[in-house]
């Protein structure tokens, strides 16, 4: 691994960081105001509290050119792979402008031209798709690599061991990051898992990994540029384990009483955004009116522009459902040749 | 031209396919090195080499997940499953992610991945590995099912298959693998895929079969003749998206109807022709339409093998019984 990478992140990657993380939370507590509102149906998963992992790591990567592939929890992911918020929100409405034309909803997000390859509704389901993507990759002699997001329980599924096999049997271009928020719905991870630190259960497929502290937006990018570099340059998978915790409840129909307010009181005193923002304003570089009026701004974009994009969007037409299923008029199918 | 059976009129469509596209690789468990549990694949690997005609572990439901994640690439995998039995770990990727693909991103990416199997029994073997599951498939919107039941068939549908730009379920039938031999010629020229195959003309009625029955219905077809009755019998070939046309045309022109297929009876593709029939040829149509096919059971071990599979008896039976219906 190379030595030259810079871990550190610049005073103003860090300000801007603290910008993203900022929108991406009053992007996600918008749309939990907007479902109560009935305004966006089916399910809704929010990213609160874990933004650091996803900002922190994908800031290392080339974010719209590496290949990002994760759960239902996906807003944020497609959001940094470059997603434009508006059309994510107008998805999540259900409207003709949407990212995926309004047919896909919160947990099938897709963004073909930002490599944003999808969230996914089946946990362990973008295992082997994510391996199938690093080797194309591989075999196109491409030099971006695949990103998967996925969380702790998705780590139980047989995907999950069928893959780390063949990526390193391989040595596919794949960073796994598992977001270990602790919970799989409302099962504790020690209720459902024999090995609790995931970080250990891959060194059977003798791939390295690192357990770092997914709160802390420094660290993650810190780990996110060595693991990155370690598989940009050939040396096979790499998995990053990040403690995290989210806010809300698994989904929006989720009580979120199997947890202890206690517990919820402690992860809160380490919030990702606090705590860079704090840092910050300790070092003279920041003062809480600067982060009150980037808050406003925030807020006032989210409401005037992304909200009212989705609002005034019209709904996709009924001739919809029937397309996008096989080809149409297709010369193959009648056995021309390409 | 030279002469060929099933499987290798297969090995040649794929060679001939690896030949021309550099983005068609081959995915699967001994098909390299081995040549396939079946041959299909054999000297593929050697002439293409390990990057093109890949040995993967066992692990099916990984094999076509990673299918649909090449095909993000612009590559065009196809698996090989070693039998029907073995793909059931499969139907979770190929439900949730290789038929949603076009779905999922409103048509920017496709699925063009064949899923490859032999399948159907009469090689004595037991339960997993003589099944004929086709109709699990079939359910699922997104997808084509093909079954070839000759060598030219099998040459020119697998070709189609591979260029289609949507998932394939290419199902092979095994005892049928070494039946027959035909004159191929290696040109690479596909036959159509959402058709079928009129195999002989008829007019007093109509027999409707896929895969390996269709040489048990050629043969009631021939007994019948003696008979002085004029049957067409029609290779379905497609049982995804079906060719109700031909099939409506055909019965329109006898008004009787057997459908003749080794899969279990209830919800099998045979009884979705019935039902297409009762909705748009019950006008024209003389007598009830019969069906001859496997029963509802587990597929049997070889001594109890002849009573699972249809035979010629059943299906002449069938006819006689469409033929005598006032």
């Amino acid at each position: 691994m190379s030595n030259l990478k810079n871990t550190q992140l610049s005073l103003e990657s860090k300000k801007r960081l603290l910008k993203e993380m900022l929108f991406g939370r009053r992007f996600e507590e918008r749309c939990y105001e907007a479902y109560v509102e009935r305004k966006i149906g089916g399910f809704l998963h929010l990213y609160s509290g874990e933004e650091a992992c996803a900002y922190g790591i994908l800031d290392a990567a080339r974010p719209g050119n590496d290949y990002v592939i994760t759960s239902y929890r996906d807003h944020i992911h497609a959001i940094k792979s470059g997603t434009d918020p508006k059309r994510l929100m107008a998805e999540l409405y259900g409207k003709v402008t949407g990212c995926c034309k309004g047919l896909g909803g919160s947990m099938h997000i897709f963004d073909v031209d930002k490599h944003f390859m999808g969230g996914y509704a089946l946990v362990g389901g973008p295992f082997p798709l994510a391996a199938g993507i690093a080797k194309g990759i591989q075999m196109k002699k491409g030099e971006q690599i695949c990103i998967c997001f996925l969380g702790d329980a998705a780590n139980n599924q047989g995907t999950f061991h069928e893959s780390l096999n063949m990526a390193k049997l391989w040595n596919l271009p794949v960073l796994y990051v598992c977001e270990n928020n602790l919970y799989g719905i409302g099962t504790r991870i020690d209720r459902s898992t024999a090995v609790v630190d995931q970080y250990k259960r891959v060194s059977g497929y003798n791939i390295p990994s690192r357990q770092v502290d997914g709160q802390d937006i420094e660290k993650v990018y810190a780990a996110a540029v060595e693991a990155i570099d370690y598989v940009r340059s050939g040396n096979g998978p790499y998995f990053l384990e990040l403690m995290t915790y989210r806010y809300r409840g698994h989904s929006m129909s989720d009580s979120n009483a199997y947890r202890s307010k206690s517990e919820e009181r402690i992860w809160g005193k380490r919030d990702p955004i606090i705590t860079l923002r704090d840092r910050l304003i300790e070092a003279g570089e920041f003062s809480q009116e600067e982060y009150q009026t980037m808050d406003a701004e925030i807020l006032d974009e989210i409401e005037s522009e992304v909200i009212k994009f989705a609002e005034e969007s019209p709904e996709p037409p009924k001739e919809m459902l029937a397309k996008y299923v096989l080809a149409e008029n297709d010369p193959y199918v009648t056995g021309g040749r390409r | 031209m030279s002469e060929t059976n099933l499987v290798e009129a297969v090995n040649k469509a794929l060679a001939w396919e690896l030949d021309h596209d550099k983005d068609v690789v081959l995915l699967g468990e001994d098909i390299g090195l081995n040549g396939g549990v079946f041959r299909a694949t054999d000297g593929l690997q050697s002439k293409f080499g390990e990057q093109r005609v890949i040995d993967t572990p066992l692990a099916e439901t990984l094999i076509v997940g990673m299918a649909v994640g090449l095909a993000s690439q612009g590559i065009r995998a196809v698996v090989e499953i070693q039998f029907m039995g073995f793909i059931y770990s499969t139907i979770d990727n190929m439900i949730s992610h290789a038929t949603r693909m076009r779905n999922r991103t409103r048509g920017r990416l496709t699925c063009p991945m064949v899923l490859r199997a032999p399948y159907g029994g009469g090689i004595h073997a037991p339960e997993h590995h003589s099944e004929s599951t086709e109709a699990i498939f079939a359910h699922m919107p997104g997808i084509r099912v093909v079954i070839p039941s000759s060598p030219l068939r099998a040459y020119g549908l697998l070709l189609a298959s591979i260029r289609d730009p949507d998932p394939v379920v290419f199902l092979e039938p095994k005892r049928i693998y070494r039946l027959q031999k035909e004159s191929i010629e290696e040109a690479g020229v596909a036959l159509p895929l959402d058709v079928c195959f009129t195999l002989r003309e008829g007019d007093d009625i109509t027999l409707v079969s896929w895969g390996a029955m269709v040489h048990e219905t050629l043969q009631a077809a021939e007994k019948l003749a003696e008979q002085n009755i004029s049957a067409e019998v029609i290779d379905v070939a497609t049982i995804k998206p079906l060719d109700m046309k031909t099939i409506l045309a055909s019965v329109e022109k006898t008004g009787r109807c057997v459908i003749v297929h080794e899969a279990a009876r209830t919800c099998g593709v045979g009884s979705e022709i019935a039902a297409q029939l009762a909705e748009f040829g019950l006008t024209f149509l003389l007598a009830p339409v019969q069906r001859v096919s496997g029963y509802d059971t587990i597929m049997p071990l070889y001594r109890l093998e002849n009573y699972y599979m249809p035979s010629v008896e059943q299906i002449l039976s069938a006819a006689n019984a469409a033929l005598e219906y006032a």
